[in-house]
């Protein structure tokens, strides 16, 4: 097991670097020029300016030195300044990216907690409403368009019924908490602020359901589909003519192999859900890393698209690394051979 | 015989039928039998006759959509038709246990061994957790597992299907059952696991008093266990009776069918190699025929065979369902024409194919970056020969390299090492393009006659598919030479427009077959041909071979496991263990005078469909299971299972020396176990 995982944690540095270098290159390749973007139309026209600020943010180097600055900062831990924010890239990551891991996180554990027991039940009580009812809202989840749940949302829940906190983090008059990990659900609580607790949380639910629709439906149906192929298996008829109770049949020996495709499915929903919240955030104004990724990539702030493109290539490769190693813990055909 | 106890089990005109959208498959249609407490009860029967419901019904294991329709079954006063489901569930595993047919998926493969069998006991509460570990131990321990504390923590894939099937018969037998149902238990596995397997089944029964109900297609492992039998055919039972009764003077001509249909190991095969084979399919389970369901294929059919016989008593504890017989005739056993066979080796030839020191090593994929690729030595230096006109049998256990070996004679896979010589020429290392040519004339049949034919082709496109790539079309187009084709191996020529699904697994070996011949090649290597197939049409499909190569001169390299077969159509034979000949001699001379410790207990673990010849046999049991071809046993690889091994064995590798005319051996004692 230890093997396994070492040799899986050095595929998995290769995969990020590799990342970085095929970024690199498209990042250089797109047409579009920072220049114009940053400096405006009368500057761009000076030479001079346009000359000193290549020089300022090293686009006059060669590509390969260009990509070698930045692997050499990489390893100090300097992604390099944003050209649209002044600032670090790694401060700016480091601001905007608590948001955005506390709304998929909460996100994906609802289509968790809701999708799989909804699976698991559905395939146990087949053809029957509850699993007609799974179907419908994994129907649903899976194909109404994000904005449109969003907008429906905002809508019936603020704006009808007021049930719901409108759009943004916290209340206005709500005072942020001081920012230890950038998460409000565990800032908050440990300055004892419980009021700004369920402020945030308050307004976590709207985005977290719109976020979690598609990937809750995915995971609903994957379960079920993963038990239904399960119970048909020869080890489940054995399990009956062993005498055993059904909840032991179901539990016991359908789910555990049921849980491998979801494992599989689960991991690569949630490293969407961490990169994919753009459209979400600007609907719900969520001061998060899909924000910062839409405003990076309009002013085509290099910098910061390699530092965004750096964390989302870890992201994914870090949520397979997970999977691959809840896989080995779950199935003993992958690891103990 | 049983007077004196009550039976346990009382199944009384049973119907079990599926709805289907197709219609209502009448799978069991009036099944009635008693088994009493100890006995060993035989199912018999070729596939679909009913035989695996039959069973499944008694403790209502059935798949939709499956319904018990009429009939009773009663399990110790209990009637198990209208058993509420928990009570139904309490006696199963506890009271009748169940043991299917293929250990490799009867396991739950992310559970541990130990948790399934442990919890076969908890279930129903006889055992506490740790109790039930005790008792799992020691139930291993009896199962024959050498390392029963080590198999309770293991993980199912790693153990062999012979393994997995002593932990399923291990929870079979977890609670003390009254009654253990075996559906064919022993069908996933080699003859020498087979033999083990089935001893232990005996000895079961044999110390703790359970009853077993044992299914299976095969006469001779019935006669092995059973004492009594049932026959079923089309969904009823057509014979019954003590086995020593029906097998010397079978009462119903589907009993006689079957027990002429298959090669036996204890007669021998003067002259005539044809089998005894009955025509057609069974009728159709949705539409059975009015009358004697076997009238259509009865060569014994009668003008009163339009009604439907009864299972009518005939004589003292036996039973049948056939007019003929119940008017008091008996069956007489088939005629051959005894034309004596001639040796079809040719001597002082030149051999058509020739092998030497061949081998096949595979690189396995490595655990990790930082470990080396290990090597599976699937062929390990074979040598043979193949001479125009002759069959030459290829048999060992499952991974000793058959089926490697078949493909790199035919350079589907390049070989290792060693050299491949096909008339006169070199195609060991020989380019595909330069070799296309010697393709037309090798060609190979496969197991599986459903995966080997594209469904998506007719049967014409299959046929003259083969015509066109060598170029072979005839000036008249390929329409008459498919027919001619389809002829050849007995399809009708409307089989052209049909696709490979619409026929039944014999039709398709058929046309695999017919396939095959399409660019009249010499030399045909069939890698388990009739291996899937039932003993009836495995026959059909032996007579047809025979027949073609008495018709077109062919040459066979025949690979099976079936040694009754192997003998039965093979000139000489070749005995392979773990990549490697271990004896090699004419099929006459090798089963009356085998040398090699390893061809004697293949020998002695084929069950022979004959009680007294069974019980008279000695059994060379075999201890374990064939070793892992990456690390072979030093020396004679045989070593680790021969019971004459000595210490010469390990350090000295024997070689292939003749020990009489054409036969050759591999070991150091060779004589040394003998079964005949
Ligand atoms: N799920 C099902 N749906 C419809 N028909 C079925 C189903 N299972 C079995 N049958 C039919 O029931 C009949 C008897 O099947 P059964 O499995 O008892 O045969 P068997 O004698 O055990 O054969 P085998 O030797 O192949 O195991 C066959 O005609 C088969 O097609
Ligand atoms: S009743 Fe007639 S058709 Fe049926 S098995 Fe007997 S002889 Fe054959
Ligand atoms: S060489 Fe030794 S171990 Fe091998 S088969 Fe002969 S007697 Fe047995
Ligand atoms: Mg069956």
């Amino acid at each position: 097991m230890l093997r396994y995982l070492a040799s899986r944690l050095c595929i998995a540095v290769l995969m990020v670097l590799l990342a970085t270098l095929v970024i690199f290159l498209i990042a250089n390749m797109v047409p579009g020029d920072p220049v114009l973007t940053q400096l405006g139309d009368i500057a761009a026209n000076n030479p001079d300016m346009v000359a000193a600020f290549r020089h300022r943010w090293g686009l006059d180097l060669p590509l390969w030195d260009r990509y070698w600055i930045f692997l050499t900062g990489l390893f100090h831990g300097d992604l390099g300044i944003s050209i649209g924010s002044q600032r670090p890239v790694l401060e700016d990551i480091a601001q905007y990216a608590p948001a955005t891991v506390e709304l998929s996180t909460i996100a994906f554990l609802l289509a968790l907690i809701v999708g799989l027991p909804l699976g698991v039940v559905a395939a146990m009580k087949r053809d029957t409403w509850i699993d007609h009812l799974a179907r419908s809202i994994s129907l649903v989840g899976v194909s109404a368009p994000t904005f449109w749940l969003a907008f429906v949302m905002l809508a019936v829940f603020y704006g009808a019924l007021e049930w719901a906190p409108g759009p943004g983090q916290i209340s206005a008059s709500t005072f942020p908490p001081p920012t230890i990990t950038g998460i409000m659900l565990i800032d908050a609580p440990l300055a004892g602020d419980w009021d700004t607790f369920w402020d945030a949380a308050a307004h976590l639910v709207l985005p977290s359901i719109v976020l979690a629709a598609s990937t809750l439906g995915l995971i609903t149906r994957t379960t079920r589909a993963a038990m239904l192929e399960a119970l048909s298996q020869d080890y489940i008829r054995v399990a009956r003519a062993k005498g055993l109770v059904r909840r032991s049949i179901m539990l016991g020996h359908a789910l555990p192999n049921a849980l491998l495709p979801v494992v599989t499915l689960g991991g690569l929903a949630y490293a969407q859900l961490l990169t994919g919240t753009v459209l979400t955030e600007s609907i719900f104004s969520w001061p998060g890393l899909g924000r910062y990724t839409f405003q990076s990539a309009v002013r085509l702030d290099f910098p910061a698209i390699m530092g965004i493109t750096l964390v989302v290539a870890a992201i994914y490769v870090l949520v397979n690394l997970l999977v691959d190693l809840s896989y080995a813990a779950l199935d003993p055909r992958v690891s103990r051979r | 015989m049983h007077d004196a106890a009550e039976p346990i089990l009382r199944v009384e005109n049973l119907h079990t039928w599926f709805f289907t959208d197709g219609g209502v498959v009448r799978a069991v249609d009036g099944v009635s039998f008693t088994l009493h407490p100890g006995e060993t009860l035989g199912i018999v029967g070729e596939s679909g006759s009913g035989k695996s419901v039959t069973a499944k019904s008694i403790i209502r294991l059935l798949d939709e959509p499956a319904r018990i329709v009429e009939g009773t079954i009663s399990f110790r006063g209990r009637d198990m038709v209208h058993l509420s489901d928990e009570a139904l569930r309490e006696i199963r595993g506890a009271e009748i246990a169940m043991v299917f047919q293929d250990p490799m998926t009867s396991l739950n493969p992310v559970l541990r061994i130990g948790r399934q069998l442990v919890e076969t006991m908890t279930a129903h509460r006889r055992f506490g957790a740790k109790a039930a570990r005790e008792r799992g131990v020691t139930l291993l321990r009896r199962m024959g597992m050498a390392t029963p504390e080590r198999a309770m923590n293991g993980w199912p894939h790693r153990f062999s299907g012979g393994m997995r099937q002593r932990v399923m018969l291990a929870m079979g037998f977890a609670n003390e059952p009254t009654l253990l149902i075996a559906d064919e238990p022993t069908t996933a596995l080699d003859v020498t696991i087979q033999a083990q397997i089935l001893d232990l089944l005996r000895e079961l029964n044999a110390d703790l008093g359970t009853a077993v109900i044992l299914i299976s297609h095969d006469l001779g492992v019935i006669a092995d266990v059973c004492s009594r039998v049932l026959v079923m055919y089309a969904g009823e039972v057509v014979e019954e009776g003590a086995p020593e009764d029906l097998l010397s003077d079978p009462r119903h001509p589907y009993t006689w069918a079957l027990l002429h249909a298959a090669p036996r190991l204890d007669q021998a095969n003067d002259g005539d190699r044809r089998l005894t084979t009955i025509e057609g399919q069974p009728p159709d389970a949705r539409d059975w025929p009015a009358g004697c369901r076997f009238r259509a294929r009865c060569p014994f059919a009668v003008a009163k065979c339009v009604e439907h016989p009864d299972l009518l008593p005939i004589g003292e504890d036996r039973a049948a369902r056939c007019w003929v017989t119940q008017d008091g005739a008996t069956l007489r056993p088939p005629t051959h024409a005894r034309a004596v066979g001639e040796a079809r080796t040719a001597t002082g030839v030149q051999p058509l194919l020739e092998v030497r020191a061949l081998a096949k090593h595979f690189e396995l994929p490595r655990d990790s970056f930082l470990e080396p690729h290990r090597i599976l030595r699937a062929v390990d230096g074979v040598d043979f020969d193949v001479f125009p006109g002759e069959t030459v049998g290829l048999v060992g256990e499952s991974g000793c390299g058959k089926s490697t070996l078949a493909r790199v004679v035919m350079r589907l896979t390049e070989p290792t090492e060693g050299r491949i010589v096909f008339d006169g020429q070199d195609i060991t290392h020989m380019s595909q393009a330069a070799i296309r040519p010697l393709r037309r004339r090798m060609q190979m049949i496969f197991q599986d006659p459903y995966g080997s034919l594209n469904p998506r082709m007719m049967v014409g496109e299959i046929l003259s598919g083969p015509l066109r790539l060598h170029g072979l079309v005839p000036a008249g187009g390929a329409r008459e030479r498919v027919r001619e084709l389809l002829d050849l191996v007995g399809l009708p020529p409307a089989a052209a427009a049909r696709f490979p699904h619409e026929f039944s697994g014999g039709q398709r070996q058929r046309i695999s077959i017919a396939r095959a011949l399409a660019v009249e090649p010499g030399f045909i290597i069939g890698d388990e041909p009739i291996s899937a197939l039932d003993v009836n049409i495995q026959a059909q499909i032996i007579n047809l071979m025979i027949g073609l190569q008495e018709r077109l001169g062919l040459t066979y390299l025949f690979i099976a496991h079936d040694l009754a077969v192997v003998r039965h159509i093979s000139d000489r034979i070749v005995v392979l263990y773990l990549g490697r000949v271990v004896e090699t001699a004419p099929s006459q001379e090798l089963f009356a005078r085998p040398l090699h410790p390893y061809t004697n207990s293949l020998i002695s673990a084929v069950p022979v469909p004959d009680p007294h010849l069974a019980r008279r046999r000695r059994r060379i049991a075999l201890q374990g299971e064939v070793p892992n071809a990456v690390d072979p046993p030093s020396g004679c690889r045989f070593r680790t299972r021969c019971p004459a091994a000595a210490t010469r064995c390990a350090e000295e590798t024997p070689s292939l020396t003749q020990a009489a005319p054409g036969h050759f051996v591999a070991c150091h004692f060779p004589g040394s176990v003998t079964v005949v």
